[in-house]
């Protein structure tokens, strides 16, 4: 790669400025008060606090209600991305070989993605609504009394849902643009040596597929992670007690309607140490197996 | 029995462009079969339809005794080679090579044996276990030769397998190519638009021009005895020269520049002609029947091109390099036999 240079000395850290303004501002400085609360017992009224050390910690670890939550939020994640994956790869695979009015029918397949996370979930509420919800009208159709927000299964049902739905776009997008991307004459080599296109799709398709599945993993984890607190919000209406939620979600329970900052300030740093985890696991083992060509 | 026959054999997309009009050839066990035109005659056409990856419009298709319109490409036993070698790109060269045989449940054993005496043939032996970024492209063009010659089919295809390489080791591949092929004794068929792969390589050539074969002939055939205009432009380089005229009636025809050049054929008298002049028939006569005027001089080394006019026409001539010759008025001879006429207005031979 070129080198810049620069003839003055300042000019370089003067681009660099408003960059890292902006990174210290949203991150630094947000992720530095979290570590430094999360040792602290705030008064709840924000007259003073007092420092607690690992106490705010150590409560996570023996609170069944924070292990309950996590449990839900490991299920959660790997329900939403894999199903968000493996249906957007489905319909991907599949839109790739239309032809005929291939544009509007891709289009239409992408349409859900310009829907925002908040309102995503109100079209959940209102599918799933105990009135008026059209699946909460098939479910009773097959005999099942659907309840969400009163259900615990039910909610979670509806979130992983509407999760799945509002994310599919997204992956679908970056499948087919992966797919179209592969050199048409690798195929037909691929079906001049293998009769078996359901083999063909794993052992030819699929691999150089890989880099894409890589990071939409990645994209994907982050958002059952942290983007569906729209959908989650608008789901549990401000009536967590019996219902699921993610450890994000709870973080913002905990702080906001709990008061309780210190506890809540634990759970954002065990969150920033849990991805970080991820993201070096993920590039680590995973990474090593995929072929960029 | 023919290894490879075409019955009226056409290809229509659906949005009504017919690529390939109806043909009907055989192509005999063993045969070298060339396929030439220029973008867009056809010839990848009908190469991917005898592959499979091309659906048949009409006609039919056999290979052996089979007929194959409807078999999928990886149960008609043929192999291709793919102008950018279609390598796939996250398997070693191994892999790449043993693919096509480990889908056909070929044992284990006789899978790594096959692989190694296909590298050995095509000296790939030092490169089994890179993967085919790792490799140059005269390299990767080996690999893709090796995935075709490992499975042994009944048909080799090769789709401008050399195309992407760089003149030298074009050179080099096509002969390669044409000794394995001898070697292994598969009948193949192979695309190009290059007329000097065609010539070299081919037992038979199919000169094809838009989506219509125009001429199926050994290579001789195809340089001496053009079937028409267009091939007889198309193949040889510098192409043959054509110049405009009408029968005479008495065995000459009269140039529409003014001179009559005498032809060993017989003319119809009036009826518009192209007369065809191979530029190395032509020789430096001082007592020739043709007036000449050079206006360049081409040197190619080997040889001299004189480029000028004839009876206001241009006509190249070429000579060997031992000729000393400069611009300015000439006599030419023609060496006998080598007059072709072709009709003026179809451009089908005479």
């Amino acid at each position: 790669m070129k080198r810049a240079r620069f003839d003055h000395r300042l000019l370089p850290v003067m681009l660099l400025v408003p960059q890292l303004t902006i990174i210290a501002i949203f991150f630094y400085w947000p992720a530095w008060n979290a570590v430094h609360s999360s040792f602290y017992l705030q008064d709840p009224f924000g007259f003073g606090s007092q420092f607690v050390g690992m106490d705010n910690y150590t409560r996570l670890w023996t609170s069944s209600e924070y292990m309950r939550v996590a449990r839900f939020t490991l299920v959660f994640t790997l329900l939403v991305t894999g199903l968000s994956l493996g249906l957007a790869l489905l319909l991907a695979v599949k839109a790739d070989k239309v032809i005929r009015g291939a544009r509007t029918y891709r289009t239409l397949l992408m349409w859900v993605y310009a829907v925002a996370p908040p309102v995503a979930g109100l079209i959940g509420v209102a599918l799933f609504d105990q009135n008026i919800g059209a699946i909460t009208d098939l479910f009773a159709a097959l005999g099942y009394d659907y309840r969400l927000g009163v259900s615990y299964s039910d909610t979670a049902l509806a979130m992983v849902v509407v999760s799945v739905w509002i994310q599919t776009p997204v992956n679908f997008i970056f499948f087919l643009s992966g797919l179209q991307s592969i050199p048409k004459p690798v195929l037909e080599a691929a079906r001049i040596d293998n009769p078996s296109g359901f083999r063909r799709f794993w052992e030819v398709t699929f691999p150089l597929l890989a880099p894409t599945a890589f990071f939409l993993l990645i994209i994907n984890i982050t958002y059952s992670l942290f983007d569906t607190f729209g959908i989650i919000d608008t789901l549990v209406k401000n009536n967590p007690a019996s219902n699921p939620m993610t450890l994000v979600y709870k973080v913002f329970i905990d702080g906001f309607r709990g008061n309780d900052i210190g506890g809540s300030a634990a759970q954002s740093v065990v969150l920033m140490v849990l991805v970080l985890i991820l993201t070096v696991f993920q590039f680590r083992l995973l990474e090593r197996r995929i072929h960029y060509t | 029995m023919a290894q490879l026959s075409v019955t009226d054999l056409s290809k229509t997309y659906p949005n009504g462009f017919t690529a390939v009009h109806p043909c009907s050839f055989e192509i005999e066990p063993g045969e070298f079969v060339v396929l030439v035109g220029p973008s867009g005659c056809g010839k990848s056409t009908l190469l991917r339809m005898i592959a499979g990856l091309e659906e048949i419009t009409t006609g039919e298709m056999r290979i052996g005794d089979r007929v194959v319109n409807d078999v999928d490409p990886a149960h008609r036993d043929i192999a291709m080679v793919f102008q950018n070698y279609a390598l796939y790109p996250h398997m070693t060269v191994r892999k790449n090579i043993a693919y096509g045989l480990r889908n056909r449940k070929v044992p284990a054993g006789e899978i790594a044996q096959r692989v190694t005496q296909a590298a050995e043939m095509l000296n790939l032996t030092d490169y089994l276990d890179r993967r085919p970024s790792q490799l140059s492209g005269g390299q990767r063009q080996r690999v893709a030769m090796g995935r075709a010659i490992v499975r042994d089919p009944a048909l080799f295809l090769f789709d401008e397998p050399l195309s992407n390489l760089d003149a030298k080791l074009r050179n080099q591949m096509r002969i390669e190519i044409r000794a394995l092929q001898r070697r292994l004794g598969v009948t193949s068929v192979y695309v190009t638009h290059d007329q000097v792969e065609a010539m070299t390589m081919a037992d038979r050539i199919f000169v094809l021009n838009d989506g219509r074969i125009e001429q199926i002939g050994t290579p001789s055939e195809i340089y001496h005895r053009p079937a028409s205009t267009f091939v007889a432009s198309f193949m040889g380089a510098p192409p043959m020269n054509l110049l405009s005229g009408r029968g005479t009636g008495n065995g000459a025809v009269a140039l529409d520049g003014g001179q009559a050049v005498p032809v060993p054929l017989d003319t119809e008298s009036n009826r518009p002609v192209l007369l065809g002049l191979r530029p190395e028939d032509m020789a430096l006569d001082g007592a020739g029947p043709i007036a000449f005027d050079i206006e360049i001089v081409e040197e190619l080394g080997a040889h001299r091109l004189l480029h000028g006019r004839l009876s206001e026409q241009p006509f190249t001539v070429s000579v060997s390099k031992d000729t000393e010759v400069g611009t300015g008025p000439a006599r030419l001879s023609a060496r006998p036999g080598a007059v072709n006429l072709f009709c003026a207005e179809k451009g089908h031979r005479l």
